[in-house]
Parts: structure tokens; C-alpha cells; sequence
């Protein structure tokens, strides 16, 4: 099988390459992680992260075949050769298939992803009906691989100012939480062009989400909250 | 890097790990406005509490009559008796506190009709000490451990922690007393060490899945900070007794929850048995993990395993109805369709038991407390705590039951935290660090940047090696010929690492330098598992010896003390005595 291979380190490298690489003896239960971690034995230098090799700790999101997702649950027999892999785009490369992930991290951070309560607390749990709990499915599962961020033009032209998509469904998670108190607030933290409104519902981050969420919709979903808060 | 212009930060608190352990002592700490640092080797919600799957035992009797007392019991018997019952006590009186509290941080827990939590049966629990199949462990779906630490993470974010992120721990720093004040980290993307200062180091590592070809765990659980406590002179304890999780994926190792079988799914071998009837007549599929992964490694060699190998047994799932399935499993259903191809509302999962978790670890008391004995009692490593997988309170002593760990890490990480911020009052100045235990620290870093030996290994080659010698050495069922096999030829590894050198000498994002540490952490750990083993002539727990079949309470109702200088053993005895309870004495062990 062959693959072309995005290669770069910045103390030897003027600028990045692709790195032609074939590896024999491909079984049909390979996922692209097993390929690289063989790369990785012949070459030690290659280099990405990964960890849980089974979807949930998103640490190995990469492009491949011009697609973001997962290396760990890429299957190699569904993707045509040669099989492209690169870094998520739009994002600073420290080395190889290595990005910073910090612009990504910060926006995250800065919707304030966390449940905010004012009432006092029960001794006992907040109730919440199998219904109101059923909202935060497809949202809470978010794994921060970063697919979807990195693959959003709009995030691309303002990574600065637009939340990104990632960013958007957490505070979502948080607004269509009934035991969450901090709706106004988070409502006007995402008003404004930038924040919120460069999203054009162009769907890549529903299409490339490696947990199957919909970030665009929980966006929309926020802007009709937005519009209810008003009147 | 000399140790001259070697960087050097200052804080009231060192945590070294940000899984559940690590975040849950951060919050306590940052909180309480201490100076705290996070150290992690991947960006916290990489960590692996992130795929714990099933949930969190606590007796809030959301659904079948519960309290702490039974929870209690079943925990001491499923630990055959070796776990510490004052520390069980501790943790199971504490286990609803600390869940509304979850709860209370935005866990988005599964609810039932009533609005409360939904809680499943798991393997081990019954009401009414040993009585019926209780309901206690506390789930968000098939997803608890990733809703946990996610929210940990979110807390800590709030409360402003300050993270070192993709930052890996190399060694303890001390001063010539025994202080533990801190430790040598390296910056993974700079590839430049950093000293981080500290009164109070927690380790909260995780635990060593690594070790076993076949198993649950992460790339990344390699059980850094057990390795660092024995290169600290300290003991490791208990880790012969190392877990076997029964549903493991077949081949691959990825962990299929016992929920699964806690929701009603059954195991049958090659003639469509549920052969769990047979070793477990009253728990059947939800007896104690031990004695379902035993169960099944016996079919399997009896010549009653599944495939055209007849190397494994199935988890059959598909007669409780696709609506329950996906609502209550959705995870392990995604996937055994994206690995496997089998949706298990149809099929059944081919599993073999797997190597899943670290019981043994740094022997530490139920303040989180690193101890060590001392003449007849012990007393605590001034400085240094450990929480989680990583250490051994020991609340899972020779078989952890399911629903225990994500319990575990929360109760023993706010214990450490609450304790550290004692300590810091009682220690308000920091302390001079012994210089010798940085350059130490530095030189052994500077190992891989210089060739060694021969040459002749590489860190992926031995690594395969170690892994394959301590699933065919030390696995479910062992003797005294393997063990001992195993020992030597794990030794000859320890020997070989002299040969390995690195060819990428590079300091940016340098993960062949992290694995090469990474292995030299293992190997100290296999050494430490398989001589534990080998000394222990007794079957208890996960530690199962065909050449001594009975548990042997005269002899060996103690803990083992492995110190890595001179490979040698200690003991020291259980604690038997509860805090305010009577004590449950050893008895027999039936489900």
C-alpha cells in the first residue's frame, strides 16, 4: 500500500515535504494508526500523536485524502492509494503531522464550557428528565479532536475571532443544559459578527465529525435562541 | 543542558498527570487558592479516564435498595480480602458525596423517570452482603469516564489551573532529608527540560496497560510515575495482582464494558452455553472480573472457544432489542462496527480477556499519602502523594471491581487535595532542593542523547518483546516454571536497554526520546510484576497459580513491597481494622 506522507521538522527542514512510503503485508482490519505506528518503527523520526486507538481521546486527528478524521478509525481498505496524510490544515505545523492546537484550545476555553449554577446546590442531585437529558446527546460526546474546526473555511479566514465549530456545539451543550443558569450570558458572549456569525453553514464539520455530532446545527440552534432572547 | 541555565518555576503544588486523579486533586487545590501546577504528557482530556466506559459505583439506591455498608463488603470480598478495609470504608462512605457532587459540576448522567441518576448493575455487587444483584454503578451512557473527566476539565478551566500541557515527568527531585519537592519535566514541543519546584508532588500517572501485548489501555499508559517512585528508592506494592478485564475485543484488546453484561448480555462458548452458569451458579456473567476472565481463558483451553481457532468465547447482546442497545451502549455499539463490522444488535463480539488495570502501585495511605514501612508501622514520604491507578491505597487489593475505579480517583484525589492543603500550612516555605538529584535527574535524560552500547536494539523491537514475554509470562493463569522464565528473560531485556540508542536526536516534538523513557519505565515495572508474582504462592484476586491453587491466608494475607534496588521483596500486613465498622474477616469466596 502506498502512502504520501506530510514531513517536516523545522530544524533540519527549509520547508515541508511529502515523503513517499510503501508498506507491505496491509490486512483488512488496519486502521491508518496501525500503518503509521509501522512507519514509526522503520523510521523514528516520523511523527504524530495518538493514544486511546479506539476514537475517544481524539488526539490523532489528521487530514487524509484531503478529508479530516481520525487515524485510529480510518480503515486503510476504504481509502484510496496513494493515501495522502497531512496535518489538519489551518493550523501552525510544530513538526510532521504535529499541529498547535492552542487558537483551538482558547476558543474553547473562552465559551466558558462549564455548568454555571446561581441557585443553591441540593444535597442531592439536580433532577433532570430522560427528556432534558436527551438534549445534550450529540453534544456532550465531543472529543476536541479538532476535525471540524480545522476544517471550516470560515475558521480559516478568522481564526481569531470565529469560535470555530467545536467551540460552538460546547456552548450549545451548555445552553441546552436544563440545570445551566448562564443563558443571557452566554448568548451575548457569541453576539457580534465574529464569534458566532461567521458560521455559513457550510456542513464540512458535520461531515468530517468522527463521533457523528452536527455542530452546525447546534449553531443554528443557538441563533434561535439568540432571536427568542431578544423578543 | 547544563544545570546552570536550566529553567526553574516555583509553585505550592506539583500534579503530575491530569486524568481523573490529577484534576480532581488540581480543583481542590485551585480552589483553595494554591499555587497549583498540572503536568501532563497529553493535553488533559487526552488522558485515559477518558474511555471508561461503564461508571461510578455509589449506593444512592436510585434503583434497587442500596447503602455504603454493602458497597463496602462486596468491594472488600471482590479484593479477596487483600484490599485495606479502612481505606474501602473510606471510599464507599464517600462514593454518593462525591457523585452528586459530579453531578453537581455538569456530569450529564443518564437520568430515569424520576429525574435521579440511572444506575446498572455491575459484576460484584449485591445487596445485603452477598444477598441479591444490586444496582450501583452511577452511568452516562457507555461514555462516564470521557463525561467525567471532560467536566473535571471544564472545573479546572473555571477555576484558572495552571497546565503544563505535553509536558513529560523524568524523575523526583529531593533534598538530603527525603523531602519530595518537585520534579524534572521536559517540554515535549521545545524538547527543553524545565525544573518544577514544589512542597507537594502528587502523582497521578495512571496505570501500566502497556506492559501486556493485549490489552484495554492507551499508547500512553506506561505507568510513568510507578517507575519514577522506584528510581526514587521507593517500594511498589501489590503488583503481581494485576487485572484482566473478561470482555476485551478478541485480538485487539479494545475493552467492551461490563455493563454490557450489567444490561443482560450473556456469554456462550462454541456450543452456545452461557458456561458462566457453571463457575458462578448465583452471579453467573456477573461475577467479579477474576473469575469471569479465568472462566473464559479455561473454556478457551478446554477446547471450547469460538472461531476456527477456538480462541475466544462471544459477548451476546443482540436479545436486549436495538432500542435499548444504542440508547444505554451506544459507544461499544459504534465500536464493534468501526472495528469489527458487527452490529451488535445483530451479532455477538467475539472477547478474550484483556489486560486492563494496574491494582498494584505506589503504596500510599487513605490521605493519599505516600508511605513506606519503617520498624513495625510506617510513615509518610514527606511531600509526595499519589492518587488513582498510579497508586495503592489499596482500596482494589487482589481484584478491582467494575464501577471502582472512576470511584477511586475522585475520592482519593479531593482526600490528597484536602491533605495538601494541610501540609502547605504546616510547610509555608520552600524547602532547598538537593542539586545532586537534578543532575542525576538531568543525566537521565542526557542517556538518549548519546549512543549506547552497540547499538544493536530499538525501542519499538524491545518493547514488542517485553510485551509479548509478560502476556506469555504473567498473564490470567501462571506457575512457577513461566514465572520464573519469565523473570529471567525480562531481566535480559532490563540488560539489552543498554544497546538501545535513538537515531533522532531532534528537540522538537521528539516522541522517539519520550518512548525510548517510556520503555525504560516499563521494564522496571515488568521486572516489578513478574518477581511480585513469582514470590506470591497463592492464588487471590487476578493472581491465579495453578501450582498453588488455594488462597493461603496463614501465609500470605499481606501486601508485597517490590523495591527495584537488588530486586527485593517486603511485606507488610493488611489493614483489616474499618475506621467505625466491624471488620469483615477473610472467608470464603463464592458467587
Amino acid at each position: 500500500m502506498r502512502f504520501k506522507i506530510h514531513r517536516y521538522n523545522p530544524e533540519t527542514d527549509d520547508k515541508p515535504y511529502m515523503q513517499d512510503l510503501v508498506l507491505e503485508d496491509v490486512t483488512d482490519d488496519m486502521m491508518l494508526r496501525d500503518a503509521l505506528l509501522i512507519l514509526k518503527a522503520k523510521d523514528e523520526t516520523l511523527t504524530f500523536r495518538h493514544s486511546c486507538g479506539e476514537g475517544v481521546c481524539g488526539s490523532d486527528a489528521v487530514n487524509i485524502n484531503g478529508t479530516n478524521g481520525l487515524a485510529c478509525k480510518s480503515r486503510l481498505s476504504e481509502l484510496k492509494e496513494p493515501i495522502e496524510v497531512r496535518p489538519v490544515p489551518g493550523m501552525p505545523i510544530i513538526k510532521d503531522l504535529v499541529v498547535d492546537m492552542e487558537q483551538f484550545y482558547h476558543h474553547y476555553r473562552e465559551v466558558k464550557p462549564y455548568l454555571t449554577v446561581k441557585d443553591p446546590i441540593p444535597e442531592v442531585e439536580f433532577k433532570q428528565t430522560p427528556e432534558q437529558r436527551e438534549q445534550l446527546d450529540g453534544l456532550y460526546e465531543c472529543i476536541l479532536c479538532g476535525c471540524c474546526t480545522t476544517s471550516c473555511p470560515s475558521f480559516w479566514w478568522n481564526p481569531d475571532k470565529f469560535r470555530g465549530p467545536a467551540a460552538l456545539l460546547q456552548s450549545y451543550r451548555f445552553l441546552a443544559d436544563s440545570r445551566d443558569q448562564a443563558t443571557t450570558e452566554r448568548l451575548q458572549e457569541l453576539d457580534g459578527p465574529y464569534k458566532m456569525f461567521r458560521c455559513h453553514s457550510i456542513m464540512n464539520c458535520a461531515n468530517v465529525c468522527p463521533k457523528g455530532l452536527n455542530p452546525t446545527e447546534a449553531i443554528h440552534k443557538i441563533k434561535k435562541m439568540m432571536v427568542k432572547n431578544l423578543v | 543542558m547544563s544545570i546552570e541555565n536550566l529553567e526553574r518555576r516555583t509553585f505550592d503544588t506539583l500534579v503530575i498527570g491530569a486524568g481523573g486523579g490529577g484534576l480532581r486533586s488540581a480543583l481542590q487545590l485551585a480552589e483553595a487558592d494554591a499555587h497549583v501546577a498540572v503536568v501532563s504528557k497529553v493535553f488533559p482530556t487526552r488522558s485515559h479516564t477518558v474511555a471508561a466506559q461503564g461508571g461510578m459505583n455509589a449506593s444512592l439506591a436510585n434503583v434497587l435498595p442500596d447503602n455504603w455498608h454493602w458497597h463496602m463488603y462486596d468491594t472488600i470480598k471482590g479484593s479477596d480480602y487483600l484490599g485495606d478495609q479502612d481505606a474501602i470504608e473510606y471510599m464507599c462512605r464517600a462514593a454518593s458525596h462525591l457523585v452528586y457532587e459530579l453531578e453537581h459540576q455538569g456530569v450529564p448522567f443518564s437520568r430515569m423517570d424520576s429525574g435521579k441518576i440511572y444506575q446498572r448493575p455491575f459484576g460484584g455487587q449485591s445487596q445485603n452482603f452477598g444477598g441479591e444483584q444490586a444496582a450501583r454503578t452511577c452511568a452516562a451512557a457507555d461514555r462516564t469516564g470521557h463525561a467525567i473527566l471532560h467536566t473535571l476539565y471544564q472545573q479546572n478551566i473555571r477555576a484558572k489551573t495552571h497546565f503544563f500541557d505535553e509536558y513529560f515527568a523524568i524523575d523526583l527531585i529531593k533534598d538530603q532529608d527525603g523531602f519530595i519537592l518537585g520534579a524534572l519535566v521536559l517540554e515535549i514541543e521545545t524538547g527543553e527540560p524545565l525544573l518544577i519546584e514544589a512542597k507537594t508532588t502528587l502523582l497521578a500517572t495512571g496505570g501500566a496497560g502497556q506492559l501486556f501485548r493485549t490489552n484495554t489501555n492507551a499508547h500512553i499508559n506506561t505507568g510513568d510515575g510507578l517507575a519514577m517512585a522506584l528510581r526514587a528508592g521507593l517500594p511498589l506494592q501489590d503488583m503481581e495482582f494485576f487485572q484482566f478485564h473478561p470482555t476485551g475485543i478478541a485480538g485487539k484488546g479494545m475493552l467492551i464494558t461490563e455493563g454490557a453484561r450489567g444490561e443482560g448480555g450473556y456469554l456462550v462458548n462454541k456450543d452456545g452455553e452461557r458456561f458462566m452458569e457453571r463457575y458462578a451458579p448465583h452471579a453467573k456473567d456477573l461475577a467479579s472480573r477474576d473469575i469471569v476472565s479465568r472462566a473464559i481463558a479455561t473454556e478457551v483451553r478446554e477446547g471450547r472457544g469460538c472461531g476456527p481457532e477456538g480462541d475466544h468465547v462471544m459477548l451476546k447482546l443482540d436479545h436486549l432489542g436495538r432500542d435499548v442497545l444504542y440508547k444505554r451502549l451506544p459507544g461499544i455499539c459504534d465500536m464493534s462496527k468501526t472495528f469489527m463490522h458487527i452490529d451488535p444488535a445483530e451479532e455477538a463480539i467475539p472477547i478474550f480477556p484483556t489486560a486492563h488495570y494496574t491494582m498494584g502501585g505506589i503504596p500510599t495511605n487513605r490521605f493519599g499519602q505516600v508511605v513506606v514501612p519503617v520498624d513495625n508501622g510506617q510513615e509518610s514520604i514527606p511531600g509526595l502523594y499519589a492518587v488513582g491507578e498510579c497508586a495503592c491505597v489499596s482500596v482494589h487489593g487482589a481484584n478491582r471491581l467494575g464501577g471502582n475505579s472512576l470511584l477511586d480517583i475522585v475520592v482519593f484525589g479531593r482526600a490528597a487535595g484536602n491533605d495538601i492543603k494541610e501540609y502547605l500550612k504546616n510547610n509555608r516555605y520552600h524547602r532547598q532542593i538537593d542539586e545532586e538529584s537534578v543532575v542525576t535527574a538531568l543525566a537521565h535524560l542526557k542517556r538518549w542523547d548519546e549512543p549506547a552500547g552497540d547499538g544493536s536494539e530499538t525501542v519499538s523491537g524491545l518493547r514488542a518483546e517485553l510485551q509479548k514475554v509478560m502476556e506469555d509470562n504473567c498473564s490470567v493463569f501462571r506457575t512457577e516454571d513461566v514465572l520464573q522464565e519469565g523473570l529471567t528473560k525480562v531481566l535480559e531485556i532490563e540488560q539489552r536497554m543498554t544497546n538501545v540508542h535513538i537515531h533522532d536526536h531532534s528537540k522538537v516534538f521528539n516522541t522517539a526520546r519520550i518512548e525510548a523513557m517510556e520503555l525504560e519505565n516499563l521494564v522496571d515495572l515488568a521486572i516489578a510484576t513478574v518477581k511480585s508474582a513469582l514470590e506470591r504462592k497463592e492464588s487471590r484476586g487476578a493472581h491465579s497459580r495453578i501450582d498453588y491453587p488455594d488462597r493461603d491466608d496463614v501465609s500470605w494475607l499481606k501486601h508485597s513491597l517490590y523495591y527495584k534496588e537488588g530486586h527485593r521483596m517486603d511485606y507488610k500486613p493488611v489493614t483489616l481494622k474499618p475506621i467505625t465498622v466491624e471488620s469483615f474477616p477473610p472467608k470464603p469466596r463464592v458467587y
